[in-house]
């Protein structure tokens, strides 16, 4: 995949000042991280349930506004108070207060604990394992065979096949964080020392937005993650190519960017497999040029974003943990353009 | 009944006077260990701190109106959320019950002061100074920013190294005392110092309440004290309680639950009691089903032990259990249910007058069970893992904690101001501040479950444009504004009643409860004359009420001193002496202070905060001449 019109930017005009120019994050429309709208089977039953419950809860309290509303005007048109006697107030007590309600919470448990049954139940043997590492504040994303060895390794975005289960195992390398795809599933919480595990499903194709849900510090409100749902075919060539070493440079300016890379301080954090970058602290970044966000999802990948974010990261998310990197607007221009090439 | 303004002043008036009277000056104050100086001290600085409380929501409102807002950073936002989080529930909703208790129930038992009054000062020092010290701390800007539950490790020494959570594990520590010694001595006081027969089934359920609540805080707090105490040694002394390397992170989770869920039942039980003894008065009968309401209340606090895991479904813990907890979650709406089918019994064909106090009652129907339902909800383990941390958590419990506390405390507050002050607070002012309170609340915090469910988490400083979130959030912080006015008018009519109210009677509100029975403001000994009690409803009964029944005889005016009581009958027991005015407990409660907080600068400043507190202790109970002598 090849995006021309990258290319024909300028970057030394616009980066030689040091104070990035400010590029929000403008989303498609499918962006949107409703519960409500979901599009795997397992967020499917859990809306139902919620539909379930908030008829039910509707009417009830509907029930019981009208009951407290009626009891209040029964007697407005007389002088004298025009009480329940005590038989009656008896058998309101008992039959709405103790039976109709049992009855409710009975069925209410029951379906509860259905839900519950399908949602937990095991996953087939041959299920993809993904594994993801929480950090503060972006996602590892690691993929693993049947047998627990290590395929490929991304960050921030997971890609999944459409129609299949696939196991999602969670771990946290710092604080505790959450797991959460509202279209796909409810969350499960990252706690550093266990491995919690969860599944997702994607009926469709597309692309579902994740984010963190367990306060995990200064950050916690940036660090999303994309999964995109695709085509099975697509997912195995996809994979694969995760799995290889970052592409050598092909021009002049790429080789430049490669070099600005691992002279610079980036190397200390990042990894591009295929060089001599192979610290793990940060987001691998062998395959930067396929994801389609930066900075866990909060800003588009584009040259412009990049550039800006590897100039002052803490204009754009304070605290987080990437110190800004001084460059030229010539280096900057060819880091980017190497970087972007890693597809 | 006759108005006791209107009995001359005796010599014994003006001995109990003279016995029971706080002292004048400015350092007398700190002297000062009267039920209802301490309770209203409560009650001020509960207040008080409930404002700064909706200060700083106003604040996260302005923060979150826009998308990828600029107003406060990252770290200013976290120290804010956690601090409206501690206020609220450390600084605001226990102290201000604790308070109203303190106040209330030695009148409603028809006792002269609690049992113990020198720890009754004690514990507000202690609750005034850890209150002070989040704050300064806040001021500092060097708050806890790890929320209010502070979960390690991210509240550990590796994430958050600062002094925020110093702040938090040492004052959260200390500052429990003085829920917990509240607590004790409400149930000595409940227990022991019922007027003669005010037997336990005569009790006014909102004595009940006040019972239940602090049997719960005597039960809950503990676990806190020591998981906080724990956590403050983690990050001190590297003690690994919660750390992942050696330690267990989901160990705190559970002990934090442990106190977290009772501790919201112990903001809601006393409502009930505020709506019960409203509900009585308002509609002028007994209500209907007493024992049954009794005995929920009690359901509730033994219920409210058993939810804590519902806080924790997505932790990863066995889904057997987990559903266990969601059947024991469901189950404490039904003791909720017969409480509000009882009222519901007592008010229908009532015609009740719809005052101020009762409006709130009825806000709270409301607002209340849609709290109660969507909490049945959240309590379904597969519906938890979509809606934890997420703003319909926070419309949830929202919902449950105005709308189940702070709606009747504020009934409460109209219904006990002539009482507190002798003045009746504005009813047309009143009636005002509770509709806009009412529609700023519902626009406020019902757009939330909306929003949760839309994918928006909790505790987050912005979001980015593009969610569908941004015309929610923006509505949500305009209405926010119309909530603060609403209180703002309940503070101005607080404010400006106190001078120009309607100079309140004895019993303006023809209630039931001997709290009424005496002059408004209460005299520092609360009762000239205790009469013995033979009914529920003790100034309703008979046909000349209280005035019938036979005075308690023998108790000195010279001296400090009150009735026991027998816990069942109420049969007179003895007499005690209570002590009187000391200095000794605000300079305990600032040894304790130096203890505790002293962790933060080192941890030998315990060792001299001990010294000091021996000395303090000492101070407390050495024995005075003139008491000696009598």
């Amino acid at each position: 995949m090849s995006l021309p019109w990258r290319k024909k930017l300028n970057f030394s005009m616009a980066f030689h000042c040091q104070l990035p120019i400010t590029v929000f994050l403008a989303l498609p429309a499918h962006a949107n991280q409703s519960a409500l709208q979901p599009a795997g089977p397992l967020a499917a039953a859990i809306a139902n349930l919620f539909w379930g419950m908030m008829i039910g809860g509707g009417l009830i309290l509907t029930a019981v506004l009208a009951m407290l509303t009626i009891g209040l005007l029964k007697a407005r048109r007389t002088a004298k108070p025009r009480h329940l006697t005590f038989i009656q107030s008896r058998n309101l007590v008992i039959i709405s207060g103790v039976v109709i309600p049992s009855i409710i919470l009975t069925v209410f448990v029951v379906s509860s604990a259905a839900v519950n049954r399908d949602i937990v139940a095991p996953m087939p043997k041959n299920a993809l394992t993904v594994k993801v590492t929480g950090h503060q504040w972006w996602w590892e994303v690691n993929y693993l065979d049947t047998e627990g060895k290590y395929i490929a390794r991304t960050a921030n975005e997971i890609r999944i096949p459409v129609g299949k289960p696939v196991r999602i195992s969670l771990e946290s390398s710092d604080v505790i964080h959450s797991f959460w795809i509202p279209k796909l599933n409810g969350k499960t919480d990252m706690i550093p020392g266990k491995t919690n595990l969860t599944w997702v499903q994607a009926d469709k194709p597309g692309s579902y937005r994740g984010q963190c849900t367990e306060f995990c510090g200064k950050q916690h409100a940036k660090m999303a993650f994309v999964v995109d749902a695709v085509p099975e075919e697509e997912f195995e060539t996809w994979l694969r190519q995760q799995g290889q070493p970052a592409r050598e440079p092909m021009t002049e300016k790429e080789a430049q960017g490669k070099q600005v890379f691992l002279g610079s301080s980036c190397v200390m954090c990042h990894a591009i497999r295929g060089t001599s970058a192979l610290a793990s602290v940060a987001p691998d970044l062998t395959h930067i040029g396929s994801r389609k966000t930066l900075a866990a999802g909060s800003m588009e990948n584009m040259p412009g974003t990049l550039a800006s974010w590897i100039l002052s990261p803490q204009s754009f998310k304070p605290g987080s943990h990437m110190p800004a990197t001084a460059l030229t607007g010539e280096d900057l221009g060819n880091l980017v353009e190497y970087l972007l090439s890693l597809e | 009944m006759i108005d006791s303004a209107s009995i001359p002043q005796d010599k014994e008036t003006q001995q109990l006077e003279q016995t029971w009277g706080s002292p004048p000056g400015f350092f007398a104050w700190f002297t000062w260990v009267n039920q209802k100086n301490i309770g209203m001290r409560f009650i001020v600085t509960g207040f008080v701190f409930f404002i700064l409380g909706v200060v700083l929501a106003l604040l996260m409102r302005i923060q979150l109106a826009v998308p990828e807002n600029n107003f406060m950073d990252p770290e200013t936002y976290n120290q804010v959320f956690s601090m409206h989080g501690i206020t609220m529930m450390f600084l605001f909703a226990v102290p201000v019950m604790e308070g109203i208790a303190v106040y209330i129930i030695p009148l409603m038992l028809g006792t002269r002061d609690m049992t113990f009054p020198r720890l009754n000062a004690f514990g507000y020092y202690i609750y005034l100074i850890a209150g002070v010290m989040m704050y300064a701390a806040l001021f500092l800007k060097i708050a806890p920013d790890a929320g209010w539950f502070s979960y390690p490790p991210l509240a550990g020494a590796a994430f958050s190294p600062g002094l925020g959570l110093d702040f938090y594990t040492t004052v959260i520590t200390f500052m429990e005392i003085s829920a917990l010694v509240a607590a004790i001595e409400l149930i000595a006081t409940i227990f022991k110092c019922k007027v003669p027969g005010m037997s336990l089934n005569r009790m006014p359920i909102f004595v009940w309440s006040i019972l239940v609540m602090s049997f719960m805080i005597v039960f809950a707090l503990p676990p806190l004290v020591i998981a906080s105490l724990m956590l403050a040694l983690d990050r001190m002394a590297g003690m690994h309680f919660f750390t992942a390397a050696s330690g267990d992170p989901v160990l705190w989770q559970h002990l934090f639950w442990f106190f977290g869920h009772p501790e919201v039942y112990i903001i809601f039980i006393p409502a009930l009691g505020m709506i019960s003894s409203i509900i009585i008065t308002f509609t002028q009968r007994p209500i209907f089903g007493y024992i049954p309401i009794v005995l929920s209340i009690v359901a509730i606090g033994f219920i409210g032990f058993g939810l804590w895991v519902h806080h924790m479904f997505t932790a990863g813990l066995p889904q057997l259990g987990s559903n266990f907890f969601t059947a024991s979650s469901a189950m404490i709406a039904i003791p909720s249910g017969v409480q509000i089918f009882c009222w519901i019994a007592t008010l229908w064909g009532s015609k009740p007058k719809l005052d101020t106090p009762l409006l709130h009652v009825l806000g709270f129907f409301l607002i209340f069970i849609i709290g109660g339902l969507s909490g049945v909800m959240v309590a379904s383990v597969p519906f938890d893992l979509q809606a934890h941390d997420t703003y319909f958590v926070v419309a949830h419990f929202h919902y449950v904690l105005v709308g189940g506390a702070v709606f009747p405390l504020l009934g409460g507050l109209y219904y006990w101001y002539p009482k507190f002050t002798g003045r009746m607070m504005s009813e047309r002012l009143g009636k005002a501040a509770f509709w806009i309170t009412f529609a700023g609340f519902n626009l406020t915090f019902f757009p939330m479950h909306k929003l949760g469910l839309d994918g928006m988490p909790r505790r987050v400083y912005t979001y980015i444009d593009g969610l569908g979130w941004n015309e929610a959030n923006l509505f949500i912080s305009i209405s926010s504004v119309v909530l603060a006015i609403g209180f703002m008018l309940t503070l101005l009519n607080v404010l400006i009643s106190l001078r120009r109210g309607i100079i309140a009677k004895d019993n303006p509100w023809n209630a039931d409860t001997l709290e009424w029975a005496t002059s408004s403001p209460p005299p520092s000994y609360n009762f000239r004359h205790i009469r013995t009690v033979d009914s529920r409803y003790p100034l309703w009964s008979g046909t000349g009420g209280l005035e019938q029944n036979p005075v308690v005889t023998g108790i000195r005016s010279d001296r400090r001193e009150i009735l026991l009581t027998s816990i069942l009958e109420s049969q007179p027991e003895s007499r005690q002496p209570l002590p009187g005015p000391s200095p000794w407990p605000f300079w305990l409660a600032v040894a304790v202070a130096i203890t505790f907080a002293g962790m933060m600068i080192h941890l030998a400043i315990p060792l001299l905060g001990f010294l000091l507190c021996f000395v303090a202790i000492a101070g407390w109970v050495w024995p005075k001449q003139v008491e000696a002598a009598k």
